[in-house]
This record gives structure tokens, C-alpha cells and sequence, in this order.
């Protein structure tokens, strides 16, 4: 019994983790129709922000509370600086081509941000250790979590039901809503395409840095980071549905709770499980769990 | 004169020009040559899959199986002949496809392209287990022969043997392109469900683009994993697989032999780059890579194979759905 | 076709302009190492850094004896660095490019174990002399013979056999011992041999948990639940890099290094990152007598001062010793050789006939070749347990070092043979 919740908490925590990730990654592919490489460089970088952004805010003697929120403000300033960078400087060109084009020029980008990063932070890690201490310990079965990482359940389900509640009960939402079913009909209607997808991609771009820059305190921040966390979380969005949030959710939950049971039960399976995860739904769900239905084209 | 002969007869001379160029270049050009022949082959592959429309993103699994296969019987049963040794290679990438098709030929788009890089990380995963044929350091190859004959010593038979299978297999390509089969394949790509109507089966035409795919990945296994001496389940990484995709889309699906000459622009550059910028080759591959589609959207290949006039009819844009 | 030609024009420019040859008074090393991905922080950085500092302090000759004379023999060396992410077969590539286009004498590098494993056959295929400064795996002295491949740092076979030896000489008591380890041939090999030696050295001990994660998984939140839960007394790791900080750093404030004696293979290089932030009671290992485990010598003073005064006072780790180990060894190779060819470049047969059971000494103590037919080295090895000083600081303390014959197999030996057999010919005064 305590195995099973044990099991169940651990993989919780990690498609939180995971999910986070995810969300914007299946949000910019249902507006923008983009798989985005570059995803796992922003996720990097927003974990470098936060690297900055909470000693920074410490420094100008902020309260340790602040911290938590530091990392909001260095995910949203990543988003702010980057997301117009890659979709008005680059990617609006690319609208209407081969998605496997986009997905090679995202791909590129996530090159490039590489060594970016690589050239602005250079390959010494950086630690933030503030925001992991300020919510304790809790004891749940028969071992110590740390409340931070109990935290990040709560995120995670902010974050989904924001993006919900921004794209269903917002009047904006309602616009990318109709932008993602006709955008050639909204444009007719007067809907200004560009600053939607723009909108879109930005708050993409800002769930990648804020997965990123919640995870900072959990590890080195220094290169290599971005790559695991790619494959991850097309895994994820594979599973759940393109474009679809319950999907991301769902998806999440699914490779979160393999894995754990695969630490626990199947150690030589972990490193495969993910994939083995995937195949197994796409057999049975070619487009994955939630597939938005699609007019037959003849 | 008949098309078929015709395009045998420019693949001999190619293979001809291609040799002679193999007497007068430096050694590491021949290797370079030698490596980007084994990964033109995949992309060659991989546009023939385009061509009908599906992009498999792992294709790793079958360019591991047709290295990991011929890899081992060289060491296990001794046999070093290439002929034999790519023979392998080849059947044995064709029925690992064989197996998979029916599981994803039912797949299109993204869900293709992921499907088949999860099959490929679950064969790296198991690859990586085995520590009898050396869990993830891989396991060398032996040095090749040909009919008796050494190969290794300078690299050109090597090398010969490689534009001999390029030239065959750009040929073969070029003549299923066309044939009627092919065109079938093209068409799936623009509207399945019309193709569907007219009487042909998707379903097989996508089989058969995939299941020769997967025979050309394992030739270019073979001789990549004969020629580097080193095999690794890093060739089924998706990584590799990646790699692929991205020699195959900078060539273009009009051209048979642009795949080859991207791949080995790719290694020049990214060698080039590797070693004068050793901390940011990374950063210029990218830029590389997005000129390229900025400058050659339609790929390298569309710069001497331009499609036919009727094509121009379809080239009217879809709208982004 | 037109563009075809142009193109090939383009190509023949582009290889026309870089085959340069060689200067007389100049010896061309190139020397591989991570520069990107995960293993550049932790080993290839820092490696890479001691590169260029050992090759500046060599040309300007003024390294403290015996190697104050300039340069290898009087010539300047020239290094080309390159990075060794990509995997092996682009590693196989790239040796060729160093040798066959940039024509370098001789070639340092690797810190993957497969990329030795694939560039070996290469190196012996295009006759250069090639020293393999830092991978781990046995294999490749014990699978094969080279005549021109050379590894001037011991196996991993030490840091793990060395490890328990540690444990036994600090009294720990073990019933139970568990593992964690990246899921690739570094991870389970270390796994092997430390189960091996345990088997012989704690025979009654049974293993609690054995755990694989990813490479580069960066998460741990499970592996430390299943860790605690299966409760071992003693944890064995050989995670390192970004992997070891997170695993760390995320079992920190879980108590996972207060349940549990932790002892990491190859961790000297998380110290100076982690600093104060770093638990106390760890027992860390540096696969040899590196930065806080090194012997006192005046070259060994001079190595770690030249060190800190080029890069922020930082201390050297195993990756840069392992570097200047593998450096002045080929110095004291390439001397050797001119000393009796009359005083010009050696080529790489004597290089090889000069390296083959050659000792010298390193920062690091001294680097015998007496293993694969003299083509493989022995070393002493350190080991220490971090502890807090007076002043709050985390130090290293208990530092023990165990003699090279006490932790490496002798010549004739497989290290697994070896270790299975209960250590035959092991000589640990």
C-alpha cells in the first residue's frame, strides 16, 4: 500500500514537472501548428534566468518569499525577450509551409540558442538553492518530500487551468479559439492573425522558461539541460493529442506514473518506458488520447 | 533511347566521374565522401518516404540493424566481404521495416515521424542493455575485404565500393520514382482519400516506400559501421535519426543524388566548423541550416531537378489547417 | 549540372586551403575533449583549460623539473582542440580530419569510453600515436593489442575496488548496499565492480536497490523515494557531472545522505561547485590522487597554484590532472625517443617504443605504464569523506590513498578475473 502511493506521489511530482513543460509545447502547436525544437533551449534558458533573477532580487533585499516569484518575473522576461525574436523575426515567414520544414527550422534555432546560452552563461553551473528551502519538509508514508516539490503539483495545476480559463472564458481566447479552427475566416472577420500567434507563441515560450526556472533549484543549471527535456516532452504531447490540454495532462500523468513504477519494479526498463508508453497508446490511439476530430479532405 | 537504360547508363558514368575524383582527393576527403555516402543512402530512404508524404523520424533503427546485423556476422562468423557484409545489411534493414510497416503504415504526418523515433529509442534502450555485444561503447567492426582483396589500407576501395552503391541505388530510386508505382506514392501525398478511390491502396504504397527506405538505411548502417570500424546503439538514437531527416529535407525530394552531396556538406560543415570554432559549431550549423531553407526551401536538389511542368497545377498552396 | 560543377570547384578550393603542412619546429597535438553538452562543465572544460595551461607553461619552459626545458624536446607545441560530442562515429571522423588533414603528430584525448573504444582501431589503422587521457571502461587493453594507443590514467577497475577498500579501512559496516548509476556501459561497469569487490571483501553484504536512470535525467525525486524506502546502509554511485549536482542537491534536504553512508566513484569535480552546499559524511572518490587528494611535491604545488592563478582561483580536479598526466607524459616519451634518434621529431613507432613501460612523474604522483603490454597505466588513488571544518566550511577528510598495485590488477590479469579471484598479487602496504 505504501509502495502504491509512494509509486503514485513520485510520478505525480514528475508529470508536474513534466506537464508544465508540455502545456506550452501543445499550445503552440494548436495555434501555430508548430512542433517546436526549440522548445528544450527555452526551457534552459528560463532556468538560467532564474539563476539570474533570484540572486539579483535577493540582493536588492528583497524578502526569500520573493524569490518564488523572481522566477515568475525571470520565465516572463524570457518570454518577453525571445518569443518576438523567433515568431515575428523568423518563424512568420515559415506560416502555411511543410510542418516538417518549421520543425527543422525550430530545430535550428534550438542550435543556435545552444551556444548562445552557452556563450552569454558560459559552462560554469549556477545553483539556486533559495526557493527549495522556504517551504519545508512533509512527511507522507514513510518518507520525508520536500513541500517545494509538493508545490509544483499546484503549479502545474495552475497553469493548466489558466491556459483553460484564458483560451474558454476570455474574449481573446475566444478569438484564438476561432483563429485555431478558420484562421483565413478570422482574418476576414478582422481578427489581427499576427498578434495572436505572437500571443500564443509568447505564452509558449513563458511556459517553457517558467518549467525551466522551477526546476533551477532542483538542479545545476549549466549546458546539456535542454536536450533530455525535448524528447520528454514530445512523448508527452504524443500520448495526450497534439494541441490538446487534457491531453498534455493526461499524458503527463501517464509517463509520469510508468516511470515511477519502472524505478521501482522494472530499473532496466526506465530508460525506454517512455517510448514503450507511447507506442502502446499510439496503437490503440493513432493520433493520441484526446484527438480533435478532423474534416475528411477529398 | 529507353529511360531505364538511360538512367543506369549517367548512374555508371557518375559512378565513373566519382571514382576517378577517389584517386586525386586527400585520404580524410575520401573517408568524409565514404561516411556521407552511408548517410545520403538513408536520406535517400527517407525521400522516398516523402515523396508519398510520411517523414519517419527513426529511421536510426533500421541503419542500427543493417550495422548491427552485418557488424556482428563479421565478428561472430568471420565474413568480411563487403558484397556479402552489405547484402546483410540490406535484407536485414528491409525486414526489420518489413515488421514495423504494418504497425505504422497506417500513421501520416507527425504521429509517423513520432511513432517511428519511439520504435528506434526502444531499440536504443535494448541495445544499450546487452553487454554481451557491449551495451552502449557498441563493438568495432573488422577490416573489410572484397573478393579476397584487403580494402582498408587506403580507404579507396572502400570508397569505390560506397559511389558503386550510390550510383545503383540513386538509379533504382530514380526508376520507382517514376514507374507508375511511384507516382502512385507522390499522389498519396497530395490526397489520400482521392488515390483511395481511384482503386490503388495507400496502405501498400506507403509499405513499399517504407520497407525500401528501411533497406537502403541498412545498407548505409553497413557501410558506415564497416568503414568507421565502430558500431554503437547510437546509430538508433533519434539524434541520428535527426540527422537524417535534415540531410534528406536540405536535398529535396525532386533529386535522387542531392541527398549525397548534402550529406556531405553537412559533415564539411559541421567538421569545418568543429574544428576552427570548436566551442560554437553548434551555432553555425544552425545558421547553416536555416540559410538553406530560406535560400532552397524545395532543397538543394531543386536546383538541377526541377519538377515537371504539370506539377505547377498542384503547387497551389493548401491552406494551413 | 552547372551548379554541380560549381560546387565541386567550391569543395576543391575548400581542401586546397587547408592542407598546410606542418612546420619543422613545431609538434602538433590534438587534443579531444568535451567542450558542449553535459560532460564540458565537469570534465572537458576544465580538462581543455589545463591543456592550454600546461602547453603555455611547457612552451615558455617553466614547468619545475624534470620538465623545465621547453616545449617536447626543444619544439613548440602547438595544440588543436577539438570537441568531442557527437558520439563515436563522428569521433572516428574527426581523428581522421586531425591526422590525415590538420596533420598532428600525435592526438590526446577522450573522455567517452565508446569513443576510445572506436578511435583505438583507427589510430592503429592510420600508425599515429594516440594517448587516451581520461575514458574508463577495461576493454581496451584487455580485448584487443595496440601498438601506437596508449592510456596514460588507470582503469576504472581502481576507483571502484579502491571505494570498498576505503569503506573496510573506515570501519563502515555493511549489510545492505544499494546503487544508482547512469544507464550506460560507464554506469553499469562501475556497478559491476564494485558488486564484485564487495563480494569478496564484504561477502556477507546483499544489494537493497540497483537503479538506472537516464542519462542526463536530471530528475531524481523517485530514485531517492525508492532509495530511502529500500533502506541501504551504504549508497554507491558513480554518477557525475550535472547528474551527481542534481542527485544531490535534490536528496540533500530528503535526508537521503543522513539515512545512508553515500559514496560517490568520481565526485572531487562537484566540490568546488557545490562548495558549503555540499553534505557532510559523503565519501568521494577522483578516480586518483587529484586536486584535494594530491600528494605534496613541488610539482604538484606548482600545478595547483599555476592552475588557480589562470582560472579564479578554482582548484583543479581530475579532469585538468588527468590532462597534465597524460601531457608530460608524452613530453618525457617524446625526449626519451629523440635521445636516441639523434635529436630529431620522433615518429610515431619511437614514440611508441619510448612510451611502452614508461613511468614519469605527474602532479598526481607517479604514472607507471606496466599494464596491456606497457600501453596501460597504474596510479595511486585517493579517497576522502567531506566533513565540516571549525570555521563551517566542507572539507575533505579521513583522505587515504591506496598504492596502484593495490587497486589495478597485475599485467597479466583482467580486472574482473581479478577482482572475482579475490585480488591475487595485490600488494597494499
Amino acid at each position: 500500500m505504501d509502495l502504491i502511493f509512494t509509486i503514485l506521489l513520485d510520478g505525480l511530482i514528475y508529470a508536474s514537472w513534466l506537464f508544465i513543460v508540455a502545456l506550452g509545447l501543445t499550445l503552440v502547436f494548436g495555434v501555430l501548428k508548430i512542433l517546436n525544437f526549440a522548445h528544450g533551449g527555452l526551457y534552459a534558458l528560463g532556468a538560467y534566468g532564474a539563476a539570474i533573477a533570484v540572486p539579483f532580487f535577493a540582493g536588492l533585499g528583497m524578502p526569500e518569499w520573493f524569490s518564488l516569484l523572481a522566477m515568475f518575473i525571470a520565465a516572463a522576461a524570457v518570454a518577453i525577450l525571445i518569443a518576438p525574436l523567433i515568431e515575428r523575426g523568423l518563424l512568420r515567414y515559415f506560416y502555411g509551409r511543410d510542418e516538417v520544414l518549421i520543425l527543422l527550422i525550430t530545430y535550428a534555432v534550438f542550435l543556435i540558442l545552444e551556444d548562445v546560452t552557452k556563450m552569454i552563461f558560459g559552462v560554469n553551473p549556477y545553483y539556486v538553492f533559495e526557493p527549495r528551502n522556504l517551504l519545508g519538509n512533509v512527511e507522507m508514508g514513510s518518507l520525508f518530500y520536500v513541500g517545494y516539490d509538493l508545490a509544483l503539483i499546484g503549479l502545474a495545476i495552475v497553469c493548466g487551468l489558466g491556459v483553460w480559463f484564458g483560451l474558454n472564458r476570455t474574449r481573446i481566447g475566444k478569438i484564438t479559439l476561432a483563429v485555431i479552427k478558420e484562421p483565413e475566416v478570422s482574418q476576414a472577420m478582422g481578427v489581427n492573425i499576427a498578434r495572436i500567434y505572437l500571443l500564443a507563441f509568447g505564452v509558449g515560450v513563458f511556459l517553457a522558461a517558467l518549467g525551466g526556472a522551477f526546476t533551477s533549484p532542483l538542479i545545476s543549471v549549466q549546458p546539456g539541460n535542454s536536450v533530455s527535456v525535448i524528447v520528454v516532452s514530445f512523448a508527452v504531447v504524443i500520448i495526450g493529442g497534439l494541441g490538446s490540454i487534457p491531453g498534455a495532462a493526461i499524458g503527463a500523468l501517464i509517463v509520469g506514473i510508468a516511470r515511477a513504477f519502472a524505478v521501482y519494479e522494472l530499473p532496466e526498463a526506465e530508460i525506454f518506458i517512455i517510448y514503450l508508453v507511447m507506442v502502446a497508446v499510439l496503437i490503440f490511439r493513432p493520433e493520441g488520447l484526446f484527438t480533435p476530430i478532423k474534416a475528411r479532405k477529398i | 533511347m529507353n529511360p531505364i537504360l538511360r538512367t543506369f547508363g549517367l548512374a555508371a558514368l557518375g559512378a565513373l566521374v566519382f571514382i576517378a575524383i577517389g584517386l586525386v582527393v586527400p585520404a580524410w576527403f575520401l573517408f568524409t565522401m565514404t561516411k556521407a555516402v552511408g548517410f545520403g543512402l538513408v536520406a535517400l530512404g527517407l525521400v522516398g518516404l516523402l515523396r508519398g508524404g510520411l517523414l519517419s523520424f527513426g529511421q536510426g533503427l533500421y541503419y542500427c540493424g543493417g550495422a548491427y546485423v552485418s557488424g556482428l556476422m563479421a565478428n561472430w562468423a568471420g565474413v568480411t566481404d563487403m558484397i556479402v557484409l552489405l547484402s546483410v545489411g540490406c535484407i536485414a534493414g528491409g525486414l526489420i521495416a518489413a515488421l514495423v510497416s504494418p504497425l505504422v503504415a497506417r500513421y501520416r504526418g507527425i504521429f509517423f515521424a513520432m511513432l517511428t523515433m519511439a520504435l528506434s529509442m526502444v531499440a536504443y534502450g535494448v541495445l544499450t542493455k546487452i553487454a554481451a555485444i557491449g551495451g552502449s561503447d557498441g563493438f568495432n567492426v573488422p577490416k573489410p575485404t572484397l573478393l579476397g582483396y584487403h580494402l582498408a589500407e587506403t580507404g579507396f576501395g572502400l570508397y569505390a565500393i560506397a559511389v558503386v552503391i550510390a550510383a545503383l541505388a540513386a538509379a533504382v530510386c530514380r526508376v520507382h520514382f517514376d514507374s507508375g508505382l511511384g507516382l502512385i506514392a507522390s499522389a498519396a501525398r497530395e490526397n489520400e482519400l482521392r488515390i483511395e478511390y481511384l482503386g490503388a491502396s495507400v496502405f501498400s504504397v506507403s509499405t513499399r516506400s517504407f520497407i525500401l527506405a528501411g533497406g537502403l538505411a541498412g545498407l548505409g548502417g553497413t557501410l558506415n559501421g564497416v568503414a568507421l570500424g565502430h558500431v554503437d546503439p547510437f546509430f538508433s538514437y533519434w539524434t541520428t535519426s535527426g540527422e537524417m531527416v535534415f540531410i534528406a529535407i536540405l536535398g529535396g525530394y525532386a533529386s535522387v543524388t542531392a541527398v549525397f552531396g548534402t550529406a556531405l556538406v553537412t559533415e564539411l560543415v559541421r567538421s569545418f566548423s568543429g574544428q576552427y570554432f570548436p566551442e560554437s559549431w553548434q551555432m553555425l550549423l544552425g545558421i547553416f541550416l536555416l540559410l538553406v531553407i530560406v535560400f532552397l526551401p524545395r532543397g538543394v536538389g531543386s536546383m538541377w531537378a526541377k519538377p515537371a511542368k504539370n506539377h505547377a497545377i498542384r503547387s497551389i498552396k493548401e491552406p494551413a489547417t | 549540372m552547372r551548379n554541380f560543377v560549381k560546387f565541386g570547384g567550391l569543395l576543391a578550393a575548400l581542401i586546397a586551403g587547408t592542407s598546410t603542412a606542418a612546420a619543422k619546429d613545431t609538434f602538433k597535438v590534438g587534443i579531444v575533449t568535451f567542450l558542449s553538452g553535459q560532460a564540458a562543465q565537469s570534465f572537458g572544460v576544465p580538462a581543455a583549460n589545463g591543456a592550454k595551461l600546461l602547453v603555455k607553461k611547457l612552451n615558455a619552459g617553466e614547468v619545475p623539473a624534470p620538465y623545465n626545458t621547453p616545449g617536447m624536446g626543444g619544439m613548440q607545441i602547438e595544440a588543436v582542440l577539438i570537441d568531442e560530442a557527437g558520439g563515436a562515429t563522428v569521433q572516428v571522423q574527426e581523428y581522421r580530419n586531425l591526422v590525415q588533414r590538420e596533420k598532428v603528430d600525435v592526438v590526446i584525448g577522450y573522455v567517452g569510453s565508446g569513443d576510445c573504444l572506436a578511435v583505438a582501431p583507427v589510430a592503429e589503422e592510420l600508425k599515429t600515436f594516440t594517448i587516451l587521457y581520461d575514458c574508463g571502461t577495461p576493454r581496451i587493453f584487455e580485448d584487443a593489442d595496440y601498438q601506437y594507443v596508449f592510456r596514460t590514467a588507470a582503469t576504472a577497475t581502481q576507483d571502484n575496488v579502491g571505494l570498498v577498500r576505503y569503506l573496510k579501512a573506515l570501519g563502515v559496516d555493511i549489510k545492505t548496499y544499494a546503487g544508482i548509476h547512469q544507464d550506460y556501459a560507464w554506469g553499469h561497469d562501475s556497478w559491476v565492480d564494485f558488486k564484485a569487490a564487495m563480494g569478496r571483501i564484504y561477502p556477507e553484504a546483499t544489494v537493497a536497490a540497483e537503479l538506472f536512470p537516464a542519462f542526463g535525467a536530471g530528475q531524481y525525486g523517485t530514485e531517492i523515494s525508492a532509495l530511502m524506502q529500500r533502506r541501504a546502509d551504504v549508497i554507491h554511485s558513480s554518477l557525475w557531472g550535472g547528474d551527481l549536482q542534481s542527485f544531490i542537491l535534490q536528496g540533500l534536504p530528503r535526508g537521503l545522505f543522513r539515512q545512508a553512508q553515500v559514496a560517490l566513484s568520481t565526485a572531487d569535480h562537484v566540490l568546488p561547485p557545490l562548495g558549503n552546499n555540499m553534505p557532510e559524511g559523503v565519501i568521494i572518490g577522483a578516480r586518483g590522487s587529484y586536486g584535494y587528494m594530491a600528494p605534496e611535491s613541488a610539482l604538484n604545488t606548482w600545478w595547483d597554484a599555476a592552475y588557480r592563478e589562470a582560472y579564479d582561483n578554482v582548484v583543479p580536479v581530475q579532469g585538468p590532472y588527468r590532462m597534465a598526466q597524460a601531457l608530460l607524459g608524452l613530453k618525457s616519451a617524446v625526449e626519451k625517443a629523440m635521445k636516441e634518434n639523434g635529436g630529431v621529431k620522433p615518429s610515431s613507432e619511437q614514440l611508441s617504443a619510448a612510451m611502452t613501460g614508461l613511468s614519469w612523474e605527474s602532479p598526481a604522483g607517479l604514472i607507471e605504464m606496466t599494464n596491456g603490454k606497457g600501453h596501460q597505466a597504474i596510479q595511486s588513488i585517493g579517497f576522502g569523506r567531506t566533513q565540516k571544518d571549525k570555521d563551517g566550511n566542507i572539507v575533505l577528510g579521513d583522505i587515504l590513498h591506496f598504492d596502484a598495485r593495490c587497486v589495478n590488477p597485475p599485467a597479466d590479469k583482467k580486472s574482473i578475473e581479478w577482482i572475482e579471484a579475490g585480488f591475487p598479487g595485490a600488494d597494499c602496504d
